[in-house]
């Protein structure tokens, strides 16, 4: 008996090697296609700026050794940290702006109302595809009009416009998981229906509201023609506007900076999307495409 | 006293009642949120087609109506044709490599192995990313003067041979191909960078698509003696089709509508050979100043976005049916 098993072993544990064998032959080079430019930027980032234009030597990885100076002057020399406190500041505010009108939004849609609930789900949801560069041109008016051009105000009135679709949404599908006989128990025991709300409802849904504020963070910080649109001077912009039009500029660029100053944010969002990705999904597909 | 304080308690007591109906208590609840939309996104739009029937500038405070001049204007214009044209090919070169490359992803990343969560990593990075900052490092990537790609041709000797088999114009082991210089490769870089921000989405959702399958369909596939492409063609094929069609859907809003790749990797150039709609319409509406000129380019968008509407709303409906 024992003989048999441990004879079993070898040719599962091949059959688990050639499994992951091909899943690597098959998803690698989409990876490393898709990820290039990361590599890029680390090596970049880290090399000193004389290596960087010399056309002799493999520019694929050190040879003069790793410097910080591409980062330290980056923070020291350009309005790199000013941006990163705005896009911080704009972030932190719409999220708020978002969440006080998505949450009843998305549990309201997802619980209270009937057909034209659903109906009206979808409507909010179409609203999201209605994409920025077809209302830039109006928008960039009345911001000029209320007096808000070059404040990061500007981008706090508009930014919700594609969030607050977007989080309601995704809002929706969370709230849809949780039974609704949760919420019966505590009517039944006394609640309100907004006591059970903030008392049962949210928070058991506290890991689904996480989610649509990392990715509502994240549209904030991806925003880039509002932005460039509506803000005009360099210590007034945000990330993804102030790099490509403050620190491209002319001939001489310095690219150990700027891909530092890329780097820098993708990797702290890409982490967030691996953790948050499967309630991502789930969020986004439970809406209505199941 | 004692009466207005009564009054108060049965205000507030129906104030409750009204709170806890359902018919009262959605519309409370949904109502900001759909004025809030209404304002920034229904008038705005409202305000853009207007705009598009004037000769409004960012100058003068109101314009003239000059009824569909603009949209006929822009028509006859060379610049906007070739930016609607490349709008249209952009699209759709750029999705139809999403599509394959996520419906091959999607089924391998359906599968445990080793190591799978640092490709997924790796696979997710450029939909991480902010747009504008992943574009710039193409820019850099793609330097007429320190391309990598250039480097690696030349040091390998396999430029010549490059140069030969692409039909590159005036490309040699002396003068490497110019990748934003050249109109064509400017186009195909734009489309490239399109396909590779897109991808890691479009695969998140055709994973969310292939995992929302019930196990039994696979089993009753199973009983039925189905299996490979039969089973792909008659079974997983249908079932996918919804959640394939959103994430193409997705790819096509995202990509059409899009002015960040176009603007950042050439702002158009050269000689506005790669405009989009999307650039051309910021180029004149807010570089030149012609709000309603611009405003017109953007809303030949608008026939993109109805189409994409309705498949949606295709894809919702028969997701609810099955």
């Amino acid at each position: 008996m024992t003989l048999s098993a441990t004879r079993a072993r070898p040719p599962r544990r091949r059959v688990a090697l050639k499994h992951t064998l091909t899943s690597w032959a098959i998803v690698l080079p989409f990876a490393a296609v898709l990820a290039f430019p990361f590599y890029w930027m680390v090596v970049t980032t880290f090399k000193k700026t004389t290596e960087l234009y010399r056309l002799d030597r493999a520019p694929f990885w050190w040879h003069d050794g790793l410097t910080l100076v591409n980062i330290t002057d980056l923070f020291h020399h350009t309005p790199y940290v000013r941006w990163l406190e705005n896009t911080a500041f704009v972030g932190i505010v719409v999220v708020a702006i978002t969440l006080v009108f998505a949450l009843p939004a998305g549990y309201a849609l997802a619980r209270l109302s009937g057909r034209w609930g659903q109906a009206a789900g979808v409507a909010i949801f179409l609203t999201y595809l209605v994409p920025p560069t077809l209302l830039f041109l109006p928008l960039s008016r009345v911001i000029s009009d209320l007096h808000l051009a070059n404040s990061l105000g500007s981008l706090i009135l508009v930014y919700p416009s594609f969030t607050i679709p977007f989080s309601t949404w995704l809002l929706m599908g969370f709230f849809k998981t949780i039974p609704p006989e949760l919420e019966d128990a505590a009517l039944i025991d006394g609640c309100s229906r907004i006591q059970a709300l903030t008392r049962i409802v949210f928070p058991i849904s506290l890991p689904g509201i996480l989610t649509v504020v990392i990715f509502s963070f994240s549209l904030v910080v991806n925003e880039f023609i509002y932005a460039i649109t509506f803000i005009s001077s360099s210590h007034q912009r945000t990330l993804s506007a102030g790099v490509p039009t403050d620190l491209i500029r002319g001939d001489l660029v310095l690219w150990g900076g700027v891909m530092a100053a890329t780097l820098i944010p993708s990797i702290p969002l890409a982490l967030l999307y691996n953790a948050f990705l499967n309630r991502f999904i789930a969020g986004f597909t439970g809406g209505a495409f199941r | 006293m004692s009466e207005g304080a009564a009054t108060n308690v049965v205000s507030h007591r129906r104030r409750r009642h009204l709170l806890e109906d359902k018919r009262v208590l959605a519309p409370v609840l949904i109502a900001p949120a759909v004025l809030f939309i209404l304002a920034l996104v229904g008038l705005p739009l409202l305000l853009a087609i207007y705009l598009a029937f004037t000769d409004a500038t960012s100058g003068s405070l109101s314009g003239h109506w000059v009824g569909l001049a603009n949209f006929a204007h822009e028509w006859r214009n060379a610049i906007f044709q070739q930016a609607l044209w490349n709008t249209f090919w952009f699209t759709i070169i750029s999705q139809v490599i999403v599509l394959f490359g996520a419906g091959i992803l999607a089924h391998a990343l359906m599968r445990n192995f080793r190591g799978k969560w640092f490709l997924r990593f790796l696979i997710l990075l450029p939909w991480a990313a902010p747009i504008a900052l992943g574009t710039i490092a193409f820019q850099w990537i793609l330097d007429p003067t320190f391309s990598i790609f250039n480097w690696t041709l030349v040091h390998t000797h396999t430029i010549g041979t490059f140069c030969s088999v692409s039909g590159i114009a005036n490309c040699s082991a002396t003068s490497p191909p110019n990748w934003l210089g050249d109109p064509t490769l400017a186009r195909i870089s734009i489309i490239c960078v399109h396909a590779w921000r897109i991808l890691p989405f479009a695969t998140v959702i055709f994973i969310a698509g292939i995992a929302s399958i019930p196990n039994e369909v696979h089993d009753a596939a199973a009983v039925d003696g189905a299996t490979g492409l039969r089973k792909f063609w008659y079974v997983s094929l249908p079932l996918q089709l919804p959640i394939a069609i959103v994430a193409l859907l997705f790819g096509i809003v995202f990509t059409a509508t899009d002015m960040t790749v176009a603007y950042v990797l050439t702002h158009g150039g050269p000689f506005n050979s790669t405009h989009m709609l999307t650039t051309w319409a910021f180029t004149t509406g807010i570089e030149s100043g012609s709000l309603g000129a611009g405003a017109a380019v953007s809303l030949y968008l608008l026939p993109v976005l109805a189409v994409v509407a309705i498949g949606m709303l295709w894809a919702a409906k028969r997701a609810e049916v099955s």
